[in-house]
């Protein structure tokens, strides 16, 4: 029978009702966050009216940018901070693979293992950088050794949890032909999974390495070494013209890193 | 074929002289020359920074203090004031966030290099970039000596944050749309504006809800630290406690600080799963 022309009118909808419901109520939900924090939130007006005002006299009090002051004491924190940012990855490297490996659901069968590495994994996550320095330099004393320790803790769940997400991905084909032909549990990670992730994990290692460059630039805000500390410095003392010299030093440094990283993250992959 | 074959059929001379033996290590050795020079610099580093064994078992009996002086943790002494900065800190981030989208909506159609000219391209890149260059911390001293203490400071520093970070995603996901729906709109005569809402802008929609649910995430987490150069939020007492070598209460607010943070990646993860 023809169904053509019988009158029967069909509304089409892109979105289930429960996907319509939903996205309003986060559409309300926001707005009424927004309102709420607005209202609540401790600005003080006048303040705000001058912003632009105090931050124009800021840059015209950073002027002309202090040079001298790079050569005497900032390149060499600068490069202490590069080492802090790459020990500290470095470090990641050796705890993170464990750890990421343990999470991998296609790895470990045993559920408690699992709940165990990931749980680790999101409190490695939880804490800010900032944080885990201080809890460093109460443990190690003020110093590059607790910003390297702060560093590691935090990338180790960053690392961990994009590892483990690459491993869950991988193709299980050369994983079966390896257990097919009874290899050990060793030679079926390393010649079955590994080179599968490997690519992605020197990738996530180096990205991790970009972003732990920018944190360790503020480690030495709470004593743990770094280029934080002269910059701290130079601002409690209103030294703006010098301030203006270390943050170009920081902006082209993590500019460099960047492009270096882009590099040769598309070498990599 | 590669080098080793190719020598072994006689095609290619064997390693003689440095610069055929450097090109060899270079070929076959990549890996394990790499691996040298990596651990090579470790220990440099290590040197350079003044590390030693002695200074890291040291910590480690320090570490057993600590641990001991951290628990159990002290929620009680100091609850309106967590309450309250916690409640700032909340606040914080949400207005970065919408504040931050706002900025990087227009920022990153501007930013586009399928879409702008290079004239206009290449200076909002480098805002983009010089946003995203500089640890919100280090923004956050600049905006605090500008214009005071207080959360005001926290907000915009964290909108600068939200600008380099969703800017540039938002840039590239821009770039990668097929030009084939545009074009279409194009070619019905609309004007750029409708070309921008019908061709462009659904194509990429979902990634930019996306973006913008990380980035409520990542300045949830920056605003619990934002405290420490007086931006507000729960990081002002979390530094203070620190400073008076009140563990219990340190420990108090980092477990409340860990739980926001689960609470809203599960929150932003939902929200980003609604909008796929």
């Amino acid at each position: 029978m023809n169904q053509v022309g019988t009158g029967i009118t069909r509304e089409w909808r892109r979105f289930t009702p429960r996907e319509r419901a939903g996205r309003s109520a986060v559409y309300v939900a926001t707005v009424l966050a927004v309102v709420v924090s607005i209202r609540s939130i401790e600005i003080i007006p006048e303040f705000l009216r001058d912003t632009p005002d105090q931050i124009a006299d800021l840059f015209v009090r950073m002027w002309p940018v202090d040079w001298g002051f790079l050569v005497g004491a900032a390149v060499g924190t600068m490069i202490e901070t590069i080492h802090i940012a790459t020990l500290g990855t470095l470090t990641t490297l050796v705890l993170a693979l464990p750890l990421g490996v343990l999470a991998a659901r296609n790895i470990v069968t045993n559920p408690a293992v699992r709940f165990g590495a990931k749980l680790l994994l999101v409190a490695s996550r939880s804490v800010n950088s900032l944080v885990w320095a201080l809890f460093f330099v109460a443990v190690f004393g003020p110093g590059a050794l607790a910003g390297t320790v702060a560093i590691t803790f935090r990338s180790i769940g960053f690392v961990g949890k994009l590892l483990g997400e690459a491993l869950e991905e991988a193709a299980p084909g050369p994983v079966e032909a390896m257990l097919a032909v009874g290899a050990p549990w060793p030679s079926v990670f390393l010649k079955g999974y590994w080179p599968q992730v490997k690519p992605a994990f020197y990738s996530i290692l180096l990205l991790r390495w970009d972003i732990n460059v920018r944190e360790s630039s503020v480690l030495g805000l709470v004593g743990a070494g770094g280029i934080g500390l002269v910059l701290d410095s130079a601002i409690n003392v209103f030294q703006w013209r010098a301030v203006a010299a270390v943050l170009v030093l920081i902006l082209a440094v993590v500019l460099l890193a960047e492009v270096a990283v882009t590099w040769l993250r598309k070498r990599i992959m | 074929m590669d080098a080793l074959t190719r020598r072994a059929l006689g095609e290619m001379p064997f390693p003689s002289g440095w610069g055929d033996r450097l090109r060899w290590l270079g070929e076959r050795q990549g890996g394990r020359v790499a691996a040298i020079l990596v651990v090579g610099y470790a220990v440099y580093a290590s040197l350079a920074l003044g590390f030693t064994p002695a200074r890291f078992w040291a910590g480690l009996t320090h570490g057993g203090v600590f641990l001991r002086r951290l628990f159990p943790p002290d929620f009680a002494t100091r609850w309106s004031d967590i309450q309250y900065d916690m409640l700032e800190s909340v606040e914080i981030a949400i207005l970065a966030s919408v504040l931050g989208i706002a900025v990087s909506l227009p920022m990153g159609l501007l930013g586009a290099r399928n879409l702008m000219p290079a004239w206009i391209t290449w200076p909002v890149r480098g805002i983009v970039s010089v946003c995203r260059s500089f640890h919100p911390v280090i923004v956050g001293i600049v905006f605090v000596k500008a214009i005071g203490f207080g959360p005001l400071a926290g907000v915009l520093t964290l909108a600068v944050a939200s600008v380099g970070f969703i800017g540039k995603l938002f840039t590239e996901a821009v770039e990668e749309i097929s030009l084939k729906q545009v074009e279409a709109v194009r070619a019905t005569g609309a004007s750029f504006s409708n070309v921008l809402i019908f061709g462009v802008l659904p194509q990429v929609s979902a990634r930019f809800v996306g973006f913008s649910t990380y980035q409520l995430d990542s300045n949830l987490r920056n605003s619990t630290i934002l405290g420490i150069v007086g931006a507000g939020g729960i990081g002002g007492t979390l530094f203070a406690a620190f400073q008076r070598f009140d563990y219990n209460i340190v420990c108090a607010i980092v477990i409340v600080i860990v739980g926001l943070i689960m609470v809203g990646e599960v929150v932003s993860e939902q929200i980003r799963k609604l909008f796929q």
